[in-house]
């Protein structure tokens, strides 16, 4: 059993449960702001509002009534996307890639019918992949599909991208990965790999999964050392204009990069975990205290990148070719 | 906070002093049940009794007596300088007998100021005593010292053999504990008799003693006329200083006054309620004891939910639902420890199994708890009638968890299961009985009960740990774990 000293995890910088509660959440985060996020059909309506890019809303579907008429509305849908607007943790989301003559492609491959859908909407608005069961919308919306630069390092489904955004300032980002263990879904405690980002670059730094770092993929074997998110800095644009919208001063951003579209803004999270301090072996304290310490609040959405970029990017090299060489395969801790 | 801890422990320490409400439960004390008992003929007219009664004093604390006699009216009369019993009756004839009984706790924590004496008045002797007390005062007063010194000597002459001649004219004349008095007040030393009683336990018939109380500059020290200075270690109770007799009879003859007494054990906390002094009316126990009993058990709340605080904002232990744990462990307090334990994850168990069913209906939240709570109640009454055929007993404790909280924990458990998985239910399902266990542990101990229930203000000295503890922002005790793979750098 491993354990570390809390005062070298002051040294480090770690971010704890419950500082980031006292002192970033509550004193950043405005309650009042918290269903816009919580709800993603509104964070959707909102981002569209204020002109952020997400995939597109197809449909929305809240009644029983609507359900009956979806075939009509699917019909000339190749590929579409349904989740529950209070979902969480990649529960009741049915991704369908494409169509065949005998119903719909399931990003699994699985086949799926219209009456299976139908079912699927049933259940999703009568709240049952929702938090605490509350009845619910459903939503429709286009599918994302991979890049090419991550086409070899992702499992079942599109890896999405988190971000810490610090009073509008992306402090740290990770890039999340599905595994088979993970069951497609990107949540760290169940078993994906998390991949640290460089802010200044969007090239991987390290990776973990269990907590431990790892240097492959654990299914698809992909070298995880070579990631390069593209268009890095239009994402870290997209990231850091969310704080305009929400008002929320500490902010988890999740983004997807779409072949044709891009980055696309996926989900807003007011409580975004710790995890992310791991993947990027680095604490989030000494970030968030240098965005802290700063005095004019009035800076444009260019502005707070190019800072973030170059206040925590990592130069080249330095350092960071180490922490991959002592993880060939196997658990480096300690 | 520092206040409210302040003013919480305050108050206790307050009470525990002034009421003197125990801090440890199950505290003894000796208590005298002394009686007094009062006969007399009656001349078949009005009568009237008086009875003079202890005053306050060091090392008792004297709890309300009651002197009720059928036929007769009765009081406490506080205006004398001795707060005196006094029994009326128009019209009595014969032979009477009165009772006065007094509870007396034997109590080395309290303290009474001493009454100093007033201006030294000079007894008036007749001739020849004057002479001879002169004498007897002049030759002791250059081997003496101080008061006690004078005391002591002059006990001494009083019983020296052969007698010393003034002493012996003295002595035909005044009693020794009158003689002792009188003699000490002439060489300026205030003095006077009293009435004591000397508690023995059993003692049937007992007549008061004469002793003699000489003022040592702070206080009154006691004297038995023949053998001197009495030690602390004699248990005499102060009866009588002030008045001249201990008690008066109007419209009666022959009377006289006896004593008895037993002495008793009694927990402090019993007696602190009998005396129900202002501190503890407002106290819980003003309540009826069908209400006494249910505020024993919402009074460890707090210390169940300090528990739960601890032990998620300090260890980072994750449970489901906030307080949720502290329910279980009231129910625990209810069912004992493993029984309760087994019973509840038995139950849990099989409503988890049953849920997983019922998700597959697709019903809707309140309808899913609603059919949970129907099937947990058949549940426990299965459990219930199986262990009782297999005469185990303790099944049947399983019907002291409220039914609400079975059914939302199967609930809760089940959601999770879903959203996250069967292990984050072990995570969360032992992180919850593990705090329920550690806040029932507490929760049962005696002193912690005891202090809950008899000293309320406590809580606010909780509810500043409460806020304390809210404030902290370090490490939890399992984010060593969690972080341990950084790198040293
Ligand atoms: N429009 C989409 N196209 C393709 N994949 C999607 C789409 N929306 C969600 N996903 C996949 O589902 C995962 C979870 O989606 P997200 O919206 O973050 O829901 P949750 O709140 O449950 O995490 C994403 O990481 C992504 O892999
Ligand atoms: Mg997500």
């Amino acid at each position: 059993m491993n354990w570390i000293s809390p005062w070298r995890l002051r040294r480090i910088g770690v971010l704890g449960m419950n500082r980031r509660n006292v002192a970033y959440i509550s004193r950043y985060n405005d309650r009042s702001n918290y269903p816009l996020v919580d709800n993603k059909l509104k964070t959707k309506l909102m981002a569209r509002k204020v002109g952020l890019r997400v995939p597109e809303l197809l449909h929305t579907i809240s009644t029983q009534h609507e359900i009956e008429d979806i075939a009509e509305l699917l019909e000339h849908l190749n590929s579409f996307v349904i989740k529950p607007a209070q979902g969480s943790g990649g529960k009741g989301i049915l991704v369908i890639r494409g169509r065949r003559p005998e119903g719909y492609v399931k990003s699994s491959g699985g086949i799926v019918d219209i009456a299976g859908i139908k079912r699927h909407l049933t259940n999703t608005i009568s709240g049952l992949h929702s938090l605490g069961g509350r009845p619910d919308v459903a939503i429709i919306e286009s599918l994302v599909e991979t890049t090419d630069a991550f086409e070899a390092v992702s499992f079942e489904g599109v890896p999405d991208i988190r971000l810490i955004v610090f009073q509008g300032f992306p402090v740290m980002g990770m890039l999340r990965l599905a595994t088979r263990e993970s069951d497609g879904k990107a949540n760290l405690h169940q078993g994906a790999v998390g991949v640290g980002l460089d802010i200044g670059t969007g090239q991987a730094i390290a990776a973990v999964q269990h907590n431990r770092l790892v240097r492959q993929h654990p299914d698809t074997n992909a070298d995880l050392s070579r990631i390069q998110v593209p268009n890095w800095s239009s994402l870290l644009r997209l990231a850091a204009s969310s704080y305009e919208a929400t008002r929320l001063g500490y902010l988890g951003c999740d983004i997807v990069i779409d072949r044709h579209q891009g980055p696309l803004l996926l989900e807003l999270n007011a409580r975004p975990g710790l995890s992310i301090q791991i993947a990027n072996n680095e604490g989030l304290l000494p970030r968030l205290r240098q965005v802290e310490a700063l005095d004019s609040p009035f800076m444009s959405v260019q502005e707070r990148v190019q800072e973030a970029m170059s206040w925590f990017g990592r130069s080249a090299g330095s350092g960071q070719e180490e922490l991959w060489q002592g993880t060939e395969g196997q658990p480096a801790t300690g | 906070m520092l206040l409210l801890f302040a003013a919480g422990v305050g108050t206790a320490g307050f009470r525990h002093q002034e009421y003197r409400i125990p801090l440890l439960p199950g505290e003894q004390q000796t208590v005298w049940q002394v009686e007094a008992r009062i006969e007399y003929t009656a001349l078949g007219g009005p009568t009237q009794i008086f009875l003079t009664l202890p005053p306050e004093q060091t090392g008792f604390r004297l709890l309300e007596g009651t002197g009720a006699a059928p036929g007769f009216g009765f009081d406490v009369d506080r205006n004398a300088e001795q707060r005196r019993a006094h029994w009326t009756k128009r019209h009595a004839e014969g032979q009477q007998a009165l009772f006065y009984s007094l509870p007396v706790v034997e109590d080395p924590a309290q303290i009474v100021e001493p009454i100093p004496p007033g201006a030294l008045i000079p007894p008036r002797w007749d001739e020849p005593y004057l002479t001879a007390a002169r004498q007897v005062i002049d030759s002791l007063l250059p081997i003496t010292a101080d008061a006690h010194s004078m005391a002591v000597q002059l006990v001494n002459l009083m019983t020296s053999t052969p007698a010393d001649q003034n002493m012996s004219l003295l002595k035909d004349r005044y009693d020794d504990p009158e003689l002792l008095a009188r003699l000490l007040t002439t060489a300026g030393i205030p003095a006077r008799s009293v009435q004591v009683l000397l508690l023995e336990d059993g003692r049937r018939r007992q007549a008061l003693m004469e002793h003699v109380q000489v003022w040592q500059g702070d206080r009154w020290r006691l004297y038995h006329p023949t053998t001197g200075p009495v030690p602390d270690s004699e248990k005499l109770l102060l009866w009588q200083t002030e008045t001249p007799a201990v008690f008066e009879v109007i419209g009666g003859t022959s009377s006289r006054v006896t004593f008895s007494m037993i002495s008793q054990d009694r927990s402090m906390l019993e007696l602190a309620e009998e005396s129900r002094e202002p501190g503890f009316a407002l106290s819980l126990y003003s309540l009826p004891i069908a209400e006494q009993g249910m505020f024993k058990l919402i009074m460890l709340l707090p210390v169940g939910a300090l528990v739960v605080v601890f032990m998620r904002i300090l260890v980072g232990v994750r449970t489901s639902g906030t307080f949720m744990p502290v329910l279980i462990a009231l129910a625990f307090l209810q069912t004992d420890l493993l029984p309760g334990l087994a019973s509840f994850i038995l139950v849990v168990a099989f409503g988890l199994l049953i849920r997983s069913y019922l998700s597959s209906l697709n019903l809707l939240l309140v309808a899913r708890i609603a059919t949970l709570v129907i099937l947990v109640i058949g549940i426990i009454s299965v459990f219930s009638v199986v262990s009782y055929q297999l005469g185990l007993i303790g099944g049947l404790t399983i019907t002291f968890f409220p039914m609400i909280i079975l059914a939302w924990t199967i609930e809760r458990m089940s959601i999770i299961w879903e959203e996250e998985g069967p292990k984050e239910v072990l995570l969360q399902g032992g992180g919850s009985l593990l705090v329920a266990t550690l806040a029932f542990l507490l929760m049962d101990v005696g002193l912690v009960r005891h202090l809950a229930f008899n000293f309320p203000e406590l809580h606010l000295a909780i509810l500043a740990l409460v806020m304390v503890i809210g404030r902290y922002t370090g490490y939890r005790l399992l984010e060593l774990r969690r972080f341990a793979s950084f790198e040293p750098r």
